[in-house]
């Protein structure tokens, strides 16, 4: 299933007009002076960054600097957190994120997610997958059936679950059920997975796993990570954006990022005088 | 190394090694370990010694009567005759109708203060709530006689019955009295309310926000969060508060007294008066002048016992069921 063939669908739940959509494949993020305030702490200070499809862009930066405020921004998870409030722009495909008709449940739908602390819920391995897609209105086993095998597939976890689809998910081991995490919410079919630190529970086996799972998956979707290990960042990603008290310092591609940074809290970062 | 040089500092340090109490600390240990069982063990001595004491008194009603003790529906203290059905049916009956009332709304207010109610007003509303467990049982009755009553009398009877034409059914036939089976369950509904509603809302609230997080993340609405992550992730401890709520009702007196017309009849019709085990003690134990009567009183308080020790077990069957195999079940 590629990224293209659900557009027209998609375009049609954020309410975008279809000739908006410029890129041929959608799933372009652009922050434009995105600001960010939990009540009267500001965490986002006027961030400017593009997020291109089809390759990984990773977060990184010391701890509360914003990495996860602004990754949670782009499917309005920090909603449910009172007293929050934003400023500026923060596009998906030139829809804004944050304007007022936008369906916050049909966002999250073309905007998936996984946590750092994998969290399937306490039900078979096939109904976790098949959650996602049930809430939407599909109630056709044999579609639920495709969509779940599907999905499984796509998170390399198929081979491993499919003679145990019925078992409950927390049977799984942890790196399983982290790709399980993964399946559920491909399952939805979104163009964009946003990451929050999804390895860093995990072993090196698993983590490696994980990795080589979204160097699989850019091909399809725009892939949003946070991280703290840096060597996972520069394995992984194609572009790197570094977060330093809650303002974009810098922000390219991953190589010349990592090599040679023009800004030098960057380069304190990366090379570990802090953070 | 560094570990090792630091133990010989240590020990050059000391001069004269300190002897080792082992003897003082271990007597001590001993004792401590001793009066603890004891205390633990004095609390099913306790149980035991109550179910004796209570089958003891109760043995000459239930070897005069046999199992008819439990089905007949006789209860003569002139005649000597002793059937407990009508208390025990009652029993059941009243705390089934004060479960079907309680359940939605304690389940509901629960899930209204842990997912739903602005933050201002989740303590307020869950203070006054818990505050229903804190009036005592006469106080309710009380309300029940010159509130409850009236309003049962007037409105919501001839309502069931007429408006909504229940009373076809055999289930709201008859007159409209007041104190009925009704009355009584849905005082009891009031009273296990707080019970079933506060361990209902400490178990969503003990519910993990990444299950929250996993469903909204998903696209879920509020209510599909609820229903598909919140609630299945605390079923088992939301059985639990029922059950806990379903043992208040059914020993529950004093109300239940007060409301329930005290008739030694089993009727189908919830309009209808009746009896409950724990309010049939209650009224003629001071009164109970043969032994007779009060063996079978007694042997009233052993049915009502086991019934809740039965109730109990169940109830943690059940939780224990669910939260094994619960999570596995597609």
């Amino acid at each position: 299933m590629s990224a293209a063939s659900a557009g027209p669908q998609r375009s049609q739940v954020l309410a975008t007009p279809k000739a908006a959509v410029g890129q041929t494949h959608p799933g372009t993020i652009t922050a434009d002076d995105f600001s960010f305030w939990y009540g009267k702490v500001q965490a986002l200070h006027k961030v400017s960054l593009l997020i291109p499809p089809r390759s990984v862009t990773a977060l990184v930066g010391p701890s509360g600097c914003g990495k996860s405020t602004f990754l949670r921004s782009i499917n309005r998870l920090n909603d449910v957190i009172p007293g929050v409030r934003t400023d500026g722009l923060l596009l998906l495909d030139n829809t804004d994120i944050y304007a007022s008709r936008v369906d916050v449940v049909a966002l999250r739908q073309r905007v998936g997610m996984v946590f750092q602390r994998w969290n399937p819920f306490p039900k078979s391995i096939y109904d976790n997958v098949a959650y996602g897609p049930r809430i939407n209105g599909t109630r056709d086993g044999a579609t639920l059936d495709e969509i779940v095998e599907q999905s499984l597939r796509r998170a390399a976890l198929w081979d491993e679950a499919k003679d145990r689809l019925r078992a409950s998910a927390l049977t799984l081991s942890g790196g399983q059920q982290q790709r399980l995490c993964i399946a559920r919410a491909l399952a939805n079919n979104p163009e964009v997975l946003l990451l929050d630190e999804p390895a860093s529970a995990l072993d090196p086996i698993a983590t490696q796993r994980v990795e080589e799972l979204l160097y699989e998956l850019k091909a399809e979707l725009t892939i949003v990570i946070v991280t703290h290990n840096l060597q996972q960042a520069a394995r992984v990603s194609n572009h790197a954006a570094f977060f330093y008290l809650g303002h974009l310092v810098e922000a390219g591609i991953t190589e010349q990022l990592f090599t040679s940074p023009r800004e030098q809290r960057t380069e304190a970062y990366l090379t570990g005088r802090f953070g | 190394m560094s570990e090792g040089d630091g133990a010989a500092v240590i020990a050059n340090g000391d001069d004269a090694p300190r002897p080792l109490r082992i003897v003082g600390s271990a007597i001590a240990d001993r004792v401590y370990t001793w009066v603890l069982t004891a205390f633990a063990l004095c609390i099913p001595a306790l149980l035991l010694l109550l179910v004796i004491a209570l089958g003891l008194a109760g043995w000459p009603a239930f070897r005069r009567f046999g199992f008819a003790f439990l089905t007949s529906s006789t209860w003569n203290p002139v005649a000597g005759i002793y059937g407990a059905a009508p208390a025990i049916y009652g029993t059941v009956v009243t705390s089934i109708i004060a479960l079907i009332v309680a359940t939605p709304l304690g389940v509901g207010v629960a899930l209204f203060l842990s997912d739903l109610a602005p933050r201002r007003v989740r303590q307020p509303v869950a203070f006054l709530v818990d505050l229903l467990a804190a009036i005592p049982s006469v106080v309710y009755g009380l309300w029940g006689i010159f509130v409850l009553l009236p309003f049962l009398r007037e409105t919501l009877m001839p309502f069931l019955r007429d408006t909504l034409g229940l009373g076809g059914t055999v289930f709201f036939s008859g007159p409209a009295y007041g104190p009925s089976m009704l009355a009584a369950g849905l005082i009891l509904a009031v009273m296990v309310l707080p019970y079933i509603s506060a361990i209902s809302r400490e178990v969503l609230l003990a519910v993990p926000r990444s299950q929250r997080e996993a469903a909204l993340a998903l696209g879920a609405t509020r209510w599909e969060m609820i229903r598909g992550a919140v609630i299945p992730y605390a079923k088992s401890g939301i059985i639990g508060g029922i059950i806990l709520g379903l043992g208040r009702a059914l020993g529950e007196t004093m109300a239940v007294t007060m409301l329930i017309g005290n008739r030694h009849e089993i009727s189908a019709s919830l309009l209808a008066p009746g009896y409950t085990m724990a309010s049939l003690i209650a009224n003629e134990f001071a009164e109970a002048s043969s032994d007779l009567h009060l063996s079978a009183l007694m042997a009233v308080g052993l049915t009502l016992f086991v019934i809740t020790m039965i109730v109990n077990g169940i109830a943690r069957w059940l939780v224990w069921q669910v939260g094994r195999t619960g999570s596995g079940r597609p």
